[in-house]
């Protein structure tokens, strides 16, 4: 648990913002995939910390950034926090994505909506420590709902599509042409669950390895609760420390 | 510095400050973020005879300042708690209390013998108060006769201190506790979570896969207060009291209303450290108002 001191908060979109935030402290070590849990103060209505994916890393800088969609009250009250402000995270949490330890393989990252976040951090971890160029394959409603771009860009190509077609191709993540045309090694994905699901669906006809993020309601954060649960092939297990990365093999899903 | 140590039945507490079960996992959870042995007590996770997957997701729903849980005893049953979860937890220095439940009298007494055998847990908390269960459960806690008959056959197995977790569901609390009081009862632990239901309006959908399930947190504090202050009135046994402490402020309060010790629950979520706060916070408000013992607050409410 650490109080941590906001650097930046910037209005990304009209529905999302990104927090930077800095400790005195040396931050612990983060990987990509992992969460933290935020205490939002000066909003009455929200009494459960909100668990945020780890939109980067910046081990240099010892900063953390966070990219907060605001979709409820706890969330735009995390909109409402100005540089200086202190804010309670418990941090890291949950398990993350795994690395290849073959640096030719060709790994694709499927973010939508939100579930962009946690793929730019994972994107710079496979390029800097596993030395894997990462492909990005974002999907949202239109061009104006694509966020982060710039970032992405420095660190591998971005495909895009957009459901109205307004930049890269018109449709959802699985209906980009490069899916028919190259075969990536690895899938990691996280979004919307219909979109994971659609994605696990492809990497399963073709026998690709494929992680999901997934982000079920909450309460602790730490294994405590139970209320987090998924189906998977072991049982009900805590999405909060046994996820939130899963192989989409280990899921009950029906896809 | 106050004496903060008090007694339930015959077991003696380092301080009065406890956490919930299903709120503190198995101790080992919070490690990271506390020295767990500076607690009175753990409650550890509900545990059945019975390997239990638990209710479906989604278990839970924000509340005004609190939750709703339906979480429905998931534990993997007694017999992995006695080989692997004891063998961790059994040498912390405090004292580590089985939450036993059960869907009928049979496996309540069954769980409950095999907890006994294990030499390093000095007490269980019989759960005859979860409202997430379809069978059992609450439906032992809620009449006297049903809560007189599973303290009664829980306590010919059990020789060490038995302690009976109150639902709040029911019309007078204090009759409940009477009843388990008779049987032999070393101490009430009041209250579990109070049934209650969450909607999504845009889907017209219940939120939680059960439909219903148990409120706790703050929101709850002034009943689980309320019905602390019954049963202070209506046994001689100590009282564990419970419901939404999130503070030192809230845990004096329990004590004035006649609890001998608490429990916090719902707030381990918010604020992992919650529990070290309250012994901290307990020990500076004893100093401050002149307590030599924290003991002497149980039941010191001035009306």
């Amino acid at each position: 648990m650490l109080d941590m001191k906001v650097t930046e908060n910037k209005d990304l979109h009209s529905n999302y913002c990104l927090l930077k935030l800095t400790s005195d402290e040396k931050l612990p070590e983060m990987l990509p995939g992992q969460f933290v849990q935020v205490q939002v103060d000066r909003s009455p209505t929200t009494f459960l910390r909100r668990p945020i994916s780890i939109n980067f890393y910046d081990k240099e800088k010892n900063e953390v950034w966070l990219l907060v969609q605001k979709i409820g009250d706890g969330t735009r009250a995390m909109a409402r926090y100005k540089p200086g402000d202190t804010m309670n995270l418990l941090l890291p949490l949950g398990n993350s994505f795994s690395i290849p330890g073959i640096k030719s393989e060709k790994s694709l990252l499927i973010g939508g909506g939100v579930g962009m976040a946690p793929m730019l951090f994972l994107g710079n971890y496979l390029k800097k420590e596993a030395g894997v160029e990462p492909t990005f394959l974002l999907g949202a409603r239109s061009q104006k709902d694509l966020i982060q771009l710039d970032d992405f860009r420095k660190l591998g190509s971005v495909l895009i599509t957009t459901e109205d077609g307004s930049i890269g191709d018109k449709g959802y993540v699985t209906d980009h042409h490069i899916l028919t045309k190259v075969r990536f090694h690895r899938i990691y994905t996280c979004g919307p669950k219909p979109m994971m699901m659609a994605v696990a669906r492809y990497a399963v006809s073709q026998s690709i390895p494929c992680e999901v993020s997934l982000e079920n309601t909450m309460a602790c954060g730490i294994g405590a609760c139970l209320c987090c649960v998924e189906q998977t092939t072991k049982g009900h297990v805590c999405v909060c420390t046994e996820g939130p990365v899963f192989n989409i093999d280990k899921l009950k899903w029906q896809i | 510095m106050a004496d903060l140590r008090v007694n339930i039945g015959n077991l003696p507490l380092k301080n009065p400050v406890m956490t919930a079960s299903g709120t503190f996992g198995y101790g080992t959870e919070y490690a990271d973020f506390m020295d767990i042995e500076r607690l009175g007590g753990i409650f550890v996770k509900g545990t059945t005879i019975e390997h239990r997957e638990g209710n479906p997701y989604p278990r839970m729903a924000e509340t005004p300042a609190g939750m709703l849980n339906a979480v429905g005893l998931q534990n993997k049953g007694a017999d992995y708690f006695v080989d692997h979860i004891y063998p961790k937890i059994k040498d912390y220095n405090t004292h580590m209390i089985v939450n036993v439940s059960g869907s009928s009298i049979e496996s309540y007494v069954e769980c409950a013998e095999k907890i006994a055998a294990l030499e390093q847990i000095p007490a269980i908390e019989l759960n005859i108060s979860c409202p997430n269960v379809k069978q059992g459960g609450m439906a032992f806690g809620v009449t006297c006769a049903g809560a007189a008959e599973v303290v009664r056959a829980v306590r010919k197995v059990y020789p060490k201190v038995l302690i009976v977790k109150l639902s709040p569901n029911v019309t007078d609390i204090t009759e409940i506790a009477k009843a388990v009081e008779t049987e032999g009862a070393d101490a009430v632990s009041l209250i579990n979570t109070l049934l209650g239901m969450a909607i999504d309006p845009m889907k017209r959908k219940p939120i939680l896969s059960t439909i219903t399930g148990g409120l706790s947190g703050p929101c709850v504090k002034p009943i689980a207060l309320r019905m602390v202050w019954q049963t202070y009135k209506a046994v001689k046994i100590p009282i564990i009291g419970l419901g939404g402490i999130s503070n030192w402020k809230d845990a004096v309060e329990f004590m004035l209303a006649g609890a001998t010790a608490i429990q916090v629950g719902t707030y381990n979520f918010i604020d992992p450290t919650a529990s070290v706060k309250i012994i901290n916070g307990l020990n500076a408000y004893c100093d401050q108002f002149g307590f030599k013992s924290v003991s002497e607050l149980t039941g010191a409410l001035e009306v």
